[in-house]
């Protein structure tokens, strides 16, 4: 460990605690980069929390974060960080959802819970059953879509401006001047594979498709080469 | 937790203080409860909070904070740049402590990489949060002092916030957003004058301007009476509320991330923590004022420690090298050609990283998918869970308080929004 995060000393025999504490609601435990999370079933959220809170004194929740993995079948993470400020430790809580189906609400259990819950209902459209005020709270009055969705464009759908004919401020639908640029710096030597334009026609000449002008590997083909333009 | 239950219905015994007299006298008209919209330009806002208040007379029976409006998609647009290219966006998160922000940020991003930072960056980077704290610090007791009424402390706190950020342009070339912490260590090193002067101030400057200004304040009449006994915060409370910072220790739990997670070299610092009795505003106020001590003493341990050497690591996957560098360099020149566009790869994986920001816990937490981009970086606000609380920390005080609850939170909308 060379890193100089924040020190969290590891709880022991926290593994053989939380299967004993959270039994069959238990999905999975693992400890990485210094960090211990568990994932839970979604209907026993409550219980599990209530549990977690009362006999392995995590008594802070300090933030719900959202993720959405679009290629899962339930593509939402919802991802609880806990915090024991009796055992100074820290424990991640995954539960996994899609855009139908309502996560418990934790609002009893930590009040806090009240505006993350929103503010993940805002951005990704995940229902929590129980909180009794899920509004919007990040985004304007009136706000269509949920933002940080993947499949969400980064420029939006509508933009805003204030009107000299009307008087007001207006809506309207996004308009660039210029074509929204997403550069790819991934490197060519690893990592990316797409076809360039003009890869198709090396396909035609008799080589393998996809592939482009040999190159001379060998210090003799380099030298024919050379006496090829030589004598041209 | 039956108790908790109730905090979203408010019934009639929430004012066992204020006794109301529901018994008509003949003459009197039947006054209903009506709703004050505060903000979102309001000067005691601290920017653009727009709070919907629900007032029977003076007595505030319901706050709904609606915050939002400053909202940039600040997450959304970290999704879509390299790691490097992210990081000026925290500066702009919480802009009355910019370094508080990065420090999550990058370390964050060395513990997913596993890198190694040299013992002068980690120096740097302590010393530039504490400053940074000061800075914030400043601010925060100036408004607090201005909202209740008092000038003339403002004006002189601000000196001292403006000596900070000469401080900081002087390090990194920019008074606010300095982009100064970056992965690896720090972006360039500083001039030894300005350590001797950074010393001097410490030692001098601040002690006398700062103590000067709260003597006129904190044994204040008007600001006692404006302070003491407003917004009671018990521990539970504290706690399931997901306060942090100077919130959670003025209700009397010493809990400081420097101490208990200790992150760079605060593991080596000498310093307390300062914790209030009652968890009042005048508490969370005072803890503020001792934080300012403490950050001046680490500051001067920093200073008195310092070692030599490198300020950032010499992994040249990771750290680019310096542009005199480059230019003498044909590796040199690739490594900064790659960090520059496409920038390092982090590994697969997820972190939660929090740090003790001026305000509290600034947690960052980053999912890495293996390539050169966040595949998420959720930010964990300190004021997100502050602000939340005003309701319960405004139910059965006067309008007029809500200004002194509202410093003592210590919010900035830029954090609060992202």
């Amino acid at each position: 460990m060379a890193h100089h995060a924040p020190l969290i000393a590891p709880r022991d025999g926290i593994a053989a605690e939380l299967a004993a504490a959270l039994g069959a609601d238990l999905i999975d435990y693992s400890h990485a980069v210094d960090e211990d999370s568990i994932t839970v079933k979604r209907d026993a959220l409550g219980g599990v929390m209530v549990a977690l809170r009362d006999r392995m004194e995590y008594q802070q929740l300090m933030e719900i974060a959202g993720v959405d993995y679009l290629d899962r079948v339930e593509r939402f993470e919802i991802v609880y960080h806990l915090l024991s400020v009796t055992r100074n430790h820290r424990l991640r809580v995954r539960v996994s959802t899609d855009e139908a189906t309502p996560v418990p609400t934790v609002v009893y259990i930590w009040p806090v819970a009240g505006w993350l819950e929103r503010e993940v209902f805002d951005m990704y459209g995940v229902l929590f059953a129980g909180n009794p005020d899920l509004r919007r709270i990040l985004t304007d009055y009136g706000f269509e879509g949920h933002p940080q969705r993947k499949d969400f464009p980064l420029t939006g759908y509508t933009e805003m401006r204030y009107s000299e004919e009307e008087k007001r401020v207006i809506y309207e639908p996004v308009r660039l001047a210029q074509d929204f640029r997403s550069f790819d710096f991934m490197s060519p030597w690893e990592g990316a594979d797409y076809v360039l334009p003009g890869d198709e026609k090396a396909g035609g000449t008799g080589e393998g498709a996809g592939k482009g002008a040999p190159s001379p590997l060998s210090a003799e083909g380099v030298k024919k080469a050379d006496d090829k333009g030589g004598k041209a | 937790m039956t108790d908790r239950q109730n905090v979203h219905h408010h019934g009639g015994d929430m004012f066992e203080g204020y006794p109301i007299d529901h018994g008509a006298t003949p003459g009197d008209l039947a006054v209903s409860n009506y709703t004050l919209n505060f903000g979102p330009q309001h000067p005691a806002a601290h920017g653009v909070l727009r709070l919907v208040l629900e007032l029977d007379g003076e007595i505030i029976e319901r706050v709904d904070p609606h915050v939002g409006l400053l909202h940039r998609g600040t997450e959304k647009l970290i999704e879509h740049k390299t790691y490097l290219q992210a990081l000026p966006y925290f500066d702009r998160l919480d802009y009355c402590s910019p370094l508080g922000m990065e420090h999550s940020y990058v370390l964050a991003i060395e513990k997913l990489l596993d890198l190694e930072v040299p013992a002068r960056g980690q120096y740097l980077r302590v010393l530039f949060a504490e400053l940074t704290r000061i800075c914030n610090h400043m601010l925060n007791i100036g408004a607090h002092v201005m909202d209740v009424g008092a000038m003339t402390p403002n004006l002189w706190v601000f000196e001292l916030r403006e000596d900070c950020l000469n401080f900081f342009e002087r390090a990194s070339g920019a008074r606010m957003h300095s982009a100064y912490f970056r992965p690896g260590g720090v972006h360039q090193d500083v001039p030894e004058k300005l350590l001797a002067d950074i010393g001097d101030w410490v030692e001098t400057r601040l002690p006398k301007l700062f103590g000067d200004a709260m003597n006129l304040v904190m044994d204040n009449r008007i600001f006692k009476q404006r302070n003491v006994d407003i917004s009671v915060v018990s521990k539970e409370d504290a706690l399931a509320w997901g306060f942090s910072g100077p919130m959670i220790r003025a209700s009397g739990l010493a809990w400081d991330l420097r101490k208990s997670q200790p992150y760079d070299v605060y593991a080596k610092m000498d310093f307390d923590i300062p914790v209030g009795t009652k968890g009042d505003c005048y508490d969370r106020f005072m803890v503020r004022v001792q934080e300012v001590y403490q950050s001046a003493r680490i500051i001067k341990q920093c200073l008195n420690e310092m070692p030599s050497g490198p300020v950032a690591s010499n992994d040249r996957k990771v750290v680019p090298p310096k542009r005199g560098e480059m230019k003498q360099s044909m590796e040199s020149l690739i490594h900064h050609f790659k960090l520059y566009t496409e920038g390092f790869h982090v590994p697969a994986g997820e972190v939660y990283v929090a740090t003790e920001s001026p305000k509290g816990e600034f947690g960052v937490y980053l999912v890495s998918d293996g390539s050169n981009k966040p595949y998420r970086c959720k930010i964990r606000p300190t004021a997100f869970s502050h602000l939340q609380a005003m309701d319960m920390m405004s139910r059965g005080h006067m309008l007029a308080d809500t200004t002194a609850i509202l410093s003592a939170i210590d919010v900035v909308f830029g954090e609060s929004d992202r």
